[in-house]
């Protein structure tokens, strides 16, 4: 270490190796916590997922008598029950997550697109403010306004009589659906995919746009075909970072999903859409009271750790997608 | 990461001659396009001033002053259930103790990362660690949280009953917020730091100051537009969580102390924040007393548009300080 110090970084050794080994102390504490982190939860987790196998991720029963069964199971050790299907609440996390990743990607695009290239300067400058802000509501305040507004609108106007009678004995429809957590998370999630499309986008060498421009080519297809093209990298890591926030949100969900354990059933056509459900995440925040029984914690555990899991693989996967523009200096 | 730096960045100029260029020559589908693109952006400035008005009109409905000094309590309709000013107080307690945490925190990993960073496979895994940190759902953190401020020898940090840790505190709370603010603040700071050109070290190696003083005298007080919109990037995330309180701080009504010693009590004591607050107010929560939930939001609201005004001004004199090359 000292002999390098010659070359590069003037100064003598003494007080800035004290300050380089306790800097390097406290950033190994806090990547031991991390890391701490996924032990504990997958430890705690163990039981449930011993118990049911790989079952734990399959079909059957109704995933709310199953937590029913398993929280009044706690107040005798000797007869835990841990039997849990979780499938409903992993395809609703699927559908949710999913679909406001599908449509917030599009909506970002066309309008980090717009952003870098179209806008006139008072728009962009309005827009400016207007991303952040939505970044930084708080989410129950979205969850408030879903609730107040959205599901409300959905259940008057949207959701026909007919539409209800055709599911009436499976399921009851009154606003709290899969679209009103899809509009709702992808308006949360937007703006971090706006924000790291914007940056890509700005990133995309001058010259070969205007190389593109020069051939004739308008200024909207040079865009897409050379710009968005170039900036490849950061729409999946854009992509991938917000769908690993969308995939962590329980509090807004847990108010606008309906917070049943039910499986959407594509079957039943275009209904589909208006069917409550209940995701991963939300289901954590609804049983939050039931810690207290044993059994039923280590499955709460197991939940979070399936999420821990997804939100950990899908934030390396981004940190991987940026690794291209990192190298070639586009992006810091 | 975050929002603003995307926008911090000067915008180049647009590609020359294409702003008085019309679109009447293009294909179609490009015009269907373009008219797409400026109906999402008008889309997107629409929904947030609906929001804000929405919430502007509904809070000014509902919102007393004696909700600000009064406590909530339990009850059946809207004239009933007080105020909140313990959400409030405690919104602001959790506030200065997690910044308080993720602030010298953030700042010690990013100086590291940008000044020292050996060896660089440990700072490539802190990299990604914090990385990971940021995509970490808050409930995750939540739920860790409450396994490690369980933990025996942390007992002394909440309410302990019977050798049973219960494990919520603003302590907890505090620590595990501070977690999720770091990573905002970490990638603001080392930005702010990576932009210094290094002739600026180099003239204070050469005037005979070591690297600790130079990061301390000469780095950081350059980087601290980086530092302050670091900061307020991770307030933001701090006051809007819901996840953490609900679980790490009880979300009881009112402040619960624990103990004798006033202060400490209240710490190691349960409480509520905003956020909680409207959880438990909303037609979906417990409370459901949404006249009270429109209120507090609007007030949140008040705080969030400030914050948002904070980095934008620190954005601007942040740019007028940039180096130039």
């Amino acid at each position: 270490m000292d002999d390098d110090s010659l070359i590069d970084d003037g100064p003598p050794p003494g007080p800035d190796q004290r300050a380089e080994r306790t800097l390097g102390a406290l950033v190994c504490v806090v990547v031991g916590l991390v890391l701490a982190m996924f032990v504990f939860v997958f430890h705690e987790a163990w039981p449930s997922f011993a118990h049911n196998g790989l079952h734990w991720f399959g079909t059957g029963g109704s995933v709310d008598n199953q937590i029913d069964a398993i929280y009044t199971s706690g107040d005798n050790a000797a007869r835990a029950i841990y039997t849990f299907h979780a499938w409903p609440l992993i395809w609703s996390t699927i559908l949710i997550t999913g679909g406001a990743a599908i449509v917030a990607f599009v909506c970002s695009l066309f309008v980090a697109v717009f952003i870098v290239e179209f806008a006139p300067d008072w728009l962009r400058a309005a827009l400016q403010p207007v991303v952040r802000l939505l970044a930084m509501v708080p989410s129950v305040v979205y969850g408030l306004l879903g609730v107040v507004v959205l599901v409300p609108f959905i259940n008057n106007d949207l959701i026909s009589e007919h539409a209800k009678a055709s599911v009436t004995p499976i399921i009851t429809l009154d606003g709290y659906s899969l679209l009103a957590a899809v509009v709702i998370l992808a308006l949360m999630i937007s703006p971090l995919m706006i924000a790291i499309f914007v940056n890509g986008l700005r990133a995309v060498p001058r010259g070969w746009l205007e190389g593109s421009l020069a051939l004739g080519v308008n200024p909207w297809r040079t865009m897409w075909k050379v710009g968005v093209r170039t900036a490849r990298p950061a729409l999946i890591a854009g992509t991938v970072i917000a769908t690993a926030r969308g995939l962590g949100e329980a509090v807004m969900l847990e108010m606008i999903s309906g917070s049943v354990g039910f499986a959407p059933n594509p079957a039943d056509g275009l209904v589909f859409i208006y069917e409550p459900s209940r995701p991963l995440a939300a289901a954590i925040i609804a049983n939050i009271d039931q810690l207290t029984s044993p059994p039923m914690r280590h499955t709460l555990y197991a939940m979070g750790a399936v999420l821990l899991f997804s939100a950990a693989l899908l934030s390396f996967a981004g940190w991987a997608a940026k690794q291209p523009l990192i190298r070639y200096g586009l992006v810091s | 990461m975050s929002t603003t730096r995307a926008f911090a960045a000067a915008s180049p100029p647009p590609a020359a001659g294409q702003r008085n260029e019309s679109s009447a020559s293009w294909r179609l589908i490009d015009r269907i396009g373009l008219a797409f693109a400026w109906f999402l952006g008008l889309l997107f400035c629409a929904v947030t001033a609906a929001m804000v008005l929405y919430l502007f009109v509904q809070g000014i409905k509902y919102l007393r002053p004696s909700m600000l000094v009064t406590n909530p309590k339990a009850g059946f309709n809207e004239s009933h259930t007080g105020g909140f000013f313990d959400p409030l107080l405690d919104t602001v307690v959790i506030s200065i103790m997690s910044m308080g945490l993720a602030i010298p925190i953030g700042i010690a990993i990013a100086v590291w990362l940008s000044e020292f960073g050996r060896p660089s496979a440990l700072a490539r895994v802190v990299e990604s660690t914090i990385e990971m940190l940021a995509g970490t759902p808050s409930i995750l953190l939540a739920l860790f949280g409450t396994l490690l401020f369980e933990a025996p020898w942390l007992g002394f940090l909440s309410r302990t009953s019977g050798g049973v840790v219960f494990g919520r505190s603003f302590f907890a709370a505090a620590a595990m917020l501070a977690l999720l603010a770091l990573p905002l603040v970490v990638a603001s700071v080392r930005e702010g730091l990576q932009a210094i050109p290094s002739h600026v070290r180099e003239a204070s190696y050469a005037v005979g100051k070591t690297k600790s003083t130079t990061t301390r005298r000469v780095l950081l007080p350059a980087a601290r537009p980086s530092v302050l919109t670091g900061s307020m990037l991770g307030l933001g995330r701090v006051i809007a969580d819901t996840a953490i309180i609900l679980l790490l701080l009880g979300n009881t009504l009112t402040n619960d102390g624990s103990g004798s010693i006033p202060i400490l009590s209240m710490l190691r004591g349960t409480g509520s924040t905003l956020t909680s607050y409207i959880f438990y107010n909303a037609p979906t929560g417990d409370g459901d007393q949404p006249g009270k939930a429109y209120a507090a939001a609007f007030v949140l609201l008040l705080i969030v548009l400030a914050l948002n005004v904070g980095v934008d001004l620190v954005g601007r004199r942040g740019k007028d300080l940039r180096w130039s090359s």
